[in-house]
């Protein structure tokens, strides 16, 4: 099957996926800081190689990506990627620091670390139960570098079966701080026909 | 200062220009930038390869995609243009492992991967790699200059550099 066979109907579900997922990370997050984070509606962006780069904001918005492999029932990969601003003011809340740098510390990197991992985490475990599909997450690899690259990661595994590629986006925002990131699931082209059968459509 | 136009090439694309403006792709991660110059004639070409082999892959049909096919259309079309085989240099960057886990396996090699298969397409076409900024851990945005050939590269935290 290819990306751009998905119908209507099939998209709907992928979005509802994203809904419950992102629902449950978000609800972690707000917890997390003790604060009101809302979430946008998920979009499934079905975009062509040039295209991706620039969902986030431009090619070289510098951005922090943290990124896990799935494997289990369904293979792929899942993205925390907010851009660099939006992850330093995350870690100050969290932490109560100022520091304005342009790099993340020791310290900073391994509490972003452990956000994206939290996040990821419940997006996860929401989307398990929900299909009832056994998915095992790699521990999370964070970088900090222009969105193009961080993507094209992503983008090279929808290369080698199609021209298209398939996010499941969705947005938070944080409206305190003016915090904004995205979740990204990205399952690998065999994997949509697993997800959506396991909650009973064919394809 | 006079205005240059220039070419974007996202992912996957390829595209040729003469004589003056700027071939530009932003934000190379692991794909491979490709430079081709003909400075006699001044006919610049750039490929944003993604993988390294169309033969490993049954959806194959953008040639701009893969490292082995990328190769000889961007020469095609250069010629078209006037440039000479012969004259052509190659410039490369891009390759790099954006993530680094700890288990090698074939997703994470694919910046390696990609920048051994350009080589090995160039070389095929016997054209000459006269600059290299390959691999490593970081993104990088490139602009190739029809006028001088010059490859500039620019990656975050880092100094511009001129290849």
């Amino acid at each position: 099957m290819k990306v751009e066979s998905l119908n209507d109907t099939h998209i709907d579900i992928l979005r509802e996926i994203g809904n419950i997922g992102a629902g449950n990370a978000t609800t972690a997050l707000s917890k997390m800081l003790n604060k009101q984070v809302d979430m946008n509606v998920p979009e499934v962006k079905i975009m062509d190689f040039g295209e991706v780069a620039s969902t986030l904001g431009g090619e070289e918005t510098k951005v922090v990506g943290i990124l896990l492999k799935l494997s289990g029932d369904i293979d792929g990969m899942m993205m925390f990627v907010l851009e660099f601003n939006a992850a330093k003011k995350l870690i100050n809340i969290l932490t109560g620091d100022q520091g304005k740098t342009s790099d993340l510390n020791d310290l900073e990197h391994s509490a972003m670390q452990e956000i994206g991992n939290i996040l990821t985490g419940s997006y996860l475990t929401s989307l398990s139960s929900l299909t009832n599909l056994t998915i095992k997450p790699s521990v999370p690899n964070l970088t900090i570098d222009m969105a193009g690259a961080v993507l094209s990661v992503p983008a090279i595994e929808f290369g080698k079966v199609g021209d298209k590629v398939l996010f499941i986006e969705t947005g938070f925002k944080e409206a305190e701080n003016d915090v904004t990131g995205y979740y990204i699931l990205i399952p690998d082209v065999p994997s949509f026909k697993i997800l959506l059968e396991s909650l009973g459509v064919t394809i | 200062m006079k205005t240059v136009s220039k070419v974007k090439i996202g992912m996957a694309e390829l595209d040729i220009i003469k004589k003056e403006g700027i071939l530009t792709t932003l934000g190379l991660g692991s794909c491979v930038g490709i430079s081709l110059y003909d400075k006699i004639e001044k006919v610049a070409g750039m490929a944003h390869i993604m993988l390294p082999d169309s033969t490993k892959i049954s959806h194959n049909e953008n040639k701009a995609k893969f490292a082995d096919t990328a190769v000889p259309l961007l020469i095609l079309k250069m010629e078209k243009m006037g440039a000479r085989k012969s004259n052509m240099i190659a410039k490369l960057a891009g390759g790099a492992q954006m993530f680094s886990f700890a288990e090698k396996d074939d997703t994470m090699q694919v910046g390696k991967r990609n920048v051994i298969a350009s080589r090995k397409a160039l070389k095929k076409e016997g054209i000459r790699i006269v600059a290299e900024d390959v691999e490593k851990n970081y993104g990088r945005t490139i602009e190739l200059s029809a006028e001088t050939g010059k490859l500039l590269v620019k990656s975050i935290g880092k100094e511009i550099t001129e290849l």
